[in-house]
């Protein structure tokens, strides 16, 4: 019982940053029908650049407590990889409006791959480690135990999310958001500036791209200029299990794809008798994807994707 | 002056001249139909008008403005506003969601309270509906929606495609009723309709375009009247 309890914990903490990038790439696939793959480099990026002021300040000798540090680097980083997912969208996305589909996805898995050699350029090769500023004490309840630091990640994703699907909802960029996604040409006849809605989608995305990867970063220690490819596709399987498009769906399948995984990982040595173990973590996520694609191509909470055209 | 003044407009699209120079004006308060059938040229004539489409040649002036070089999204803000052929209702957004959308230029927010309240007054329809998905509302519904949406974006200058589309001819007649109520309310009006007798009984004056030219024009009373117009739409 108190393995389970535990992987579900790990899942929900997982699965919480999971469903904070999925979140971007939802919205973007929303308003443009586009995938974008370089998305994943955006939390890489939001991860580097926080360990290298959070690095900076330690090294200077600044002494604050950690989580201030820690939210100076975030403060630096969210701007960063908001600036980030503009200038992809203006230099890579829109002068592709309207190309054939190929194009801009090609297009995404180049500027996924430029992201990464611009990283290595920047941080070099080597993993870099998250300097220990952070308090590490454990919270033990019903035999499982989880660090502060991960109920305050559990906590902080569920907030941003509620905010965003508010925002969404209630607001007037939002009411614009959802009506560009349905028909552009309509809405820009409403008097909605299409490109500056695409534009702040593409920045509302790489900012909540930029907390999860100091998310990543603190919950591992570390952080990577690959980091970004393998936690992109297993968000992007996240946002497609919810149905892709939808934000509440981007956040029911990240946390759904955390905790199968975390399971998932748990219980594949008992299962096969020790042949597998959880090495093969990574393994349920497109296990998951495979599988959704098979029997529900349009996602938990996706409509059918005739709806779409 | 004319509040909308088109000259010798051209317009090409992907090679094909769909509008050949044409030549047409529209005065304060006026409704004016433009008929004609299939492939004339009509929506294409309006989809200029709101920058959607770009002209190959001529001039366009509202209220008093060269437009050339207005974005699309801009021209709602000049008070120049159009229907678009099959309605373009946000079927996911709900039926208060999609009049607001309307009011999406403006900021006077208390204001825009004030007139969406009279648009449930005119549609009480509507009211029964706000909560609801447009897309869950039968055609009729639909128009009443976009043209709700229409009057909350303050037009100067209503343009109205083929409203009456698809929609069976019962509803037709409630349509125009709307148009009746709606130019009542003193909005000028452009209407684009196949319907060609239904349309030159609401307006005033009318104009007929054939493959993308205007070939007759005129008093609407005139028009129903005329051979030509009963021979070729009205089929008489």
């Amino acid at each position: 019982m108190d393995i389970f309890l535990q992987q579900i914990l790990n899942g929900l903490v997982l699965g919480s940053i999971y469903a904070l990038i999925a979140l971007g790439y939802t919205m973007v696939y929303g308003i443009m029908g586009l995938i974008n793959f370089a998305h994943g480099e955006v939390v890489m990026l939001g991860a580097m650049v926080t360990i290298t002021i959070v690095n900076a300040l330690v090294n200077a000798g600044v002494s604050l407590p950690g989580p201030v540090i820690l939210a100076i680097g975030l403060f630096v980083a969210i701007p960063a990889c908001m600036l980030v997912g503009f200038t992809i969208e203006r230099i890579a996305y829109r002068p592709l409006r309207g190309a054939p589909r190929l194009a801009p996805l090609i297009t995404a898995i180049g500027l996924s791959i430029s992201l990464q050699q611009i990283a290595i350029l920047i941080w070099g090769r080597n993993y870099i480690p998250f300097p220990p500023i952070l308090n590490q004490d454990v919270v033990t309840f019903f035999g499982a135990s989880i660090t502060k630091l991960q109920i305050f990640i559990i906590v902080l994703c569920l907030l941003i999310m509620t905010g965003l699907l508010v925002m969404v909802e209630k607001t007037k960029l939002g009411r614009a958001m959802r009506a560009t996604s349905q028909n552009p040409s309509v809405a820009s006849l409403m008097g909605v500036n299409v490109n500056s809605i695409i534009s702040a989608t593409f920045v509302i995305g790489s900012g909540l791209g930029a907390v999860a990867g100091v998310m990543v970063a603190t919950n591992y220690d570390q952080a990577h200029y690959y980091m970004g490819y393998l936690i992109g596709m297993k968000a992007f399987t996240a946002a497609v299990l919810g149905g892709i498009g939808n934000l509440g769906g981007a956040v029911l399948g990240g946390i759904l794809l955390g905790i199968i995984e975390s399971l998932g990982a748990g219980y594949i040595g008992d299962l096969t008798g020790g042949f597998l173990g959880s090495n093969y973590q990574d393994v349920f996520a497109f296990v998951v994807l495979i599988l959704v694609l098979i029997f529900r191509p349009s996602g938990l909470l996706g409509e059918k994707l005739a709806d779409r055209a | 002056m004319s509040l909308l003044d088109v000259k010798n407009l051209q317009v090409a699209y992907g090679g094909i001249q769909a509008v050949k120079g044409i030549d047409f004006h529209i005065d304060q308060g006026e409704l004016v139909t433009l008929i004609g059938a299939n492939g004339a040229g009509k929506t294409t004539t309006l989809k200029t008008l709101v920058g959607m489409v770009k002209k190959a040649s001529g001039a366009i002036s509202f209220d008093g403005q060269d437009t050339a070089g207005i974005h699309s999204h801009d021209f709602v803000r000049r008070g120049l506003v159009m229907v678009p052929e099959g309605r373009g209702i946000f079927a996911k957004l709900t039926v208060e969601e999609n009049l607001l959308m309307g009011a999406y230029a403006r900021d006077d927010k208390a204001q825009i309270q004030v007139e969406l309240a009279r648009i449930y007054e005119l549609f009480p329809r509507l009211k029964e509906r706000f909560k609801q998905l447009a897309g869950t509302l039968s055609g009729g519904e639909q128009q009443m929606v976009a043209m709700g949406r229409a009057m909350l974006s303050r037009p100067k200058l209503l343009l109205l495609d083929e409203p009456s589309m698809g929609l069976a001819p019962i509803i037709v007649q409630k349509i125009f009723e709307i148009i009746r109520m709606v130019a009542a309310e003193g909005v000028t009006m452009l209407l684009v309709e196949q319907n060609a007798r239904l349309a030159l009984e609401v307006s005033q004056r009318g104009y007929v375009m054939e493959s993308g030219k205007i070939t007759l024009g005129g008093n609407a009373r005139e028009l129903l009247d005329d051979e030509r117009v009963r021979n070729a739409y009205l089929g008489e």
